[in-house]
């Protein structure tokens, strides 16, 4: 931290109705615990929701708990440097891999009854594979979860000018009251709300923004002529945003690093997403959640990326010979960060009561990131380590105590990793740095395992070590300046290698050891399940063309086309 | 509110967000009538945005309120 804005510069000029209505929407969020614990009454209502909810709550939550600080700070942060192309974190980044999840995947997941990714891993592959798939993944949790921390105790440092460790402190005692009251149930609840609040913050912020600079054309004038060029407003090539000069390159990494493996591995795998869907009531409820939630997931770039480059061009401290040192890699003589784009862009802009509800927004993105990292956390612990390794056979209201003590051990773990998270410039590149470690291989192990019945569990566990192995070589060599890759490219490389390392390693491996018995592989491998149990239900609440997966997804996808042929 | 087949109390999580983005647009409304100076206004660009978002804010309200109406949430009946 060489130069910081001064806090004065960021201090957003809130008023007595603006802390009103932040008010009105806490009360609302611990009530929204409190009202969802009467519902808890074993593990399963506690740690799934007891697999009771309608599909829309599940889709929005679906978006919510991946729409946390990180994602509306980094977003914005990267829409202000690299403008447009950062849309493909949305668009081809998220929304095929959702379907796929959706499609594909749902049905074994849903189907198999398994009560975590972790667990599915157990049933495929064996002890050794969920080992390292539930602690890799519990450790992951608790890094992001600090990172969502500090960025939601950032804003309040910067709002009520508290000193930041007691932010942190406060800001994780109230996102811990209500996980650990109504579990997953308040966490869901608490997403849909927050979708909503976050929506009525970003929407006015970007319409507002987009007078403020003259319109749209306004926009395309002032990017086109500031640092950066006309190349940000347009997603393709996208070559600011890998890092790759050429052309081609760049392309080939979105597509193969971003679209498939960095975007497939986080989707389809992350618990904290397929959790999302395993709340749901029935089948083809899971099999749409993703797919509902692929809708507000074409739409969010909107709200998120617009205003971060309109505060590229319009605020004093990130444009003109900011943004260009910013773009070199070198301080702002202003002392601004892209990181303070959306903050910088709000105090601008925004009057007394529409600020409230932006901050409000705020903090409900950063809430929604927290407590989806600590439900899911939770949930894998409680299951997938304690009731697996530590302590079996215990009654089940043994398991929800435990639950409710392992979310308050995970928040006080975050406010340690919160402080990690505060040393980094870009939070977004740190973010994928983890993806990569985590989720590529992961993907690759369970495409494999899914489709190849053959496949061993020895490969299973192999393979995933050998490809984070490789991520995180890939992550030392760029890291300490051996192989040069600017931008998010470093990111990609890893992913793309984890990946692929993965799949020759599980296939090498898997030719020289023994596989699991056929009857033992019902429910989780393709060949060897019967097509009744994949199926959906469509009758009653499942019933209507406007509920088939398919054809949802089918829609979904020609919007998705539409916009990268527009942009 | 019928409660006569519900096995617990019913709890909508529509009417929580009509409820919220209500109050909202009914606070940002009247601000953006009667108390957001002229000077406030410039900044925005011109734009009165707490009255405009504050009306918006209203409909999506009634609209949650009317879904939740039109199609309550039916508990599983055992």
């Amino acid at each position: 931290m060489v130069t910081v804005l001064a806090d004065a510069d960021l201090r957003l000029n809130a008023n007595v109705v603006d802390y009103m209505l932040l008010a009105m929407y806490f009360l609302l969020v611990i009530g929204i615990g409190y009202m969802a614990r009467r519902r808890v009454s074993t593990s399963l209502d506690f740690f799934l929701s007891g697999r009771s909810l309608p599909a829309w709550v599940t889709g929005l939550a679906f978006i919510s708990a991946n729409l946390g600080a990180i994602e509306v700070m980094g977003m914005s942060a990267n829409g202000a440097e690299y403008g447009m192309p950062t849309a493909h974190y949305f668009w081809i980044g998220a929304v095929p891999a959702m379907l796929f999840l959706g499609i594909v995947m749902m049905p074994f997941y849903y189907g198999s009854k398994v009560r975590s990714v972790p667990e599915f891993m157990l049933r495929r592959f064996g002890k050794t594979a969920h080992l390292v798939n539930g602690i890799s993944f519990a450790t992951a949790q608790v890094l992001i979860a600090g990172a969502n921390l500090f960025l939601l105790a950032s804003v309040v440092n910067l709002l009520l000018g508290w000193p930041l460790w007691v932010s942190v402190v406060v800001a994780a005692m109230i996102v811990l009251s209500y996980t650990a009251l109504g579990g997953l149930s308040a966490a869901i609840y608490n997403e849909v709300l927050q979708f909503v609040v976050i929506v009525a913050a970003l929407l006015p912020l970007t319409i507002v923004g987009l007078y403020k600079v003259g319109g749209w054309q306004g926009l395309v004038d002032k990017v086109s002529a500031g640092p950066g060029g006309p190349e940000q407003l347009s997603s393709w090539p996208g070559n600011q945003l890998t890092g790759f000069e050429n052309n081609f390159l760049s392309v080939l990494g979105l597509v193969f690093g971003l679209g498939f493996v960095l975007s497939f591995g986080y989707w389809t795998t992350n618990f904290v997403e397929v959790q999302r869907a395993l709340a749901a009531k029935s089948m083809s409820a899971a099999q749409r959640t993703p797919i509902i939630g692929a809708f507000p997931k074409l739409l969010i770039p909107f709200i998120v990326i617009i205003p971060g480059m309109v505060a590229g061009v319009a605020v004093t401290e990130l444009q003109g010979e900011n943004k260009a040192a910013l773009l070199a890699g070198d301080p702002a003589p202003s002392g601004a960060t892209f990181n303070n784009a959306l903050l910088l862009l709000m105090r601008d802009l925004l009057p007394n009561g529409m600020l409230g509800v932006a901050i409000a927004g705020l903090l409900a993105s950063f809430m929604a990131g927290m407590a989806a990292n600590l439900s899911s956390f939770n949930t894998v612990f409680t299951y997938d380590i304690w009731q697996t390794y530590l302590r079996r056979n215990r009654p089940d209201d043994y398991y929800l105590r435990v639950g409710r003590v392992v979310t308050v051990i995970a928040t006080v773990l975050a406010i340690g990793t919160a402080f990690i998270a505060s040393t980094y410039a870009n939070l977004m590149d740190y973010l994928q740095q983890l993806f990569s470690f985590f989720n590529a291989p992961l993907f690759a192990t369970f495409i494999l395992g899914m489709f190849w019945r053959r496949m061993t569990p020895a490969a299973g566990w192999v393979g995933l070590v050998s490809g984070t192995a490789t991520a995180v070589l890939v992550f030392v060599l760029t890291e300490s300046g051996v192989w040069v890759l600017p931008g998010q490219g470093g990111a990609f490389v890893g992913a793309g290698a984890a990946f692929v390392v993965d799949i020759v390693v599980s296939v090498a491996v898997t030719a020289v050891t023994a596989p699991k018995p056929a009857d033992q592989l019902v429910g989780l491998v393709w060949s060897l399940t019967p097509k009744e149990s994949r199926q959906r239900s469509t009758t009653g609440e499942d019933a209507g063309w406007y509920r088939n997966p398919g054809l949802l997804a089918g829609i979904v996808l020609v919007i998705t086309i539409v916009l990268n042929i527009i942009f | 509110m019928t409660t006569k087949r519900s096995r617990v109390a019913a709890f909508d999580i529509r009417l929580v967000i009509a409820l919220l983005i209500g109050v909202y647009g009914v606070v940002l409304t009247v601000m953006g009538v009667a108390f957001t100076p002229d000077s406030e206004i410039d900044r925005s660009a011109g734009v009165n945005i707490n009255l405009w978002a504050g009306l918006g804010m209203i409909l999506v309200s009634v609209a949650f309120t009317l879904w939740a109406v039109l199609r309550p949430l039916r508990l599983p009946e055992d």
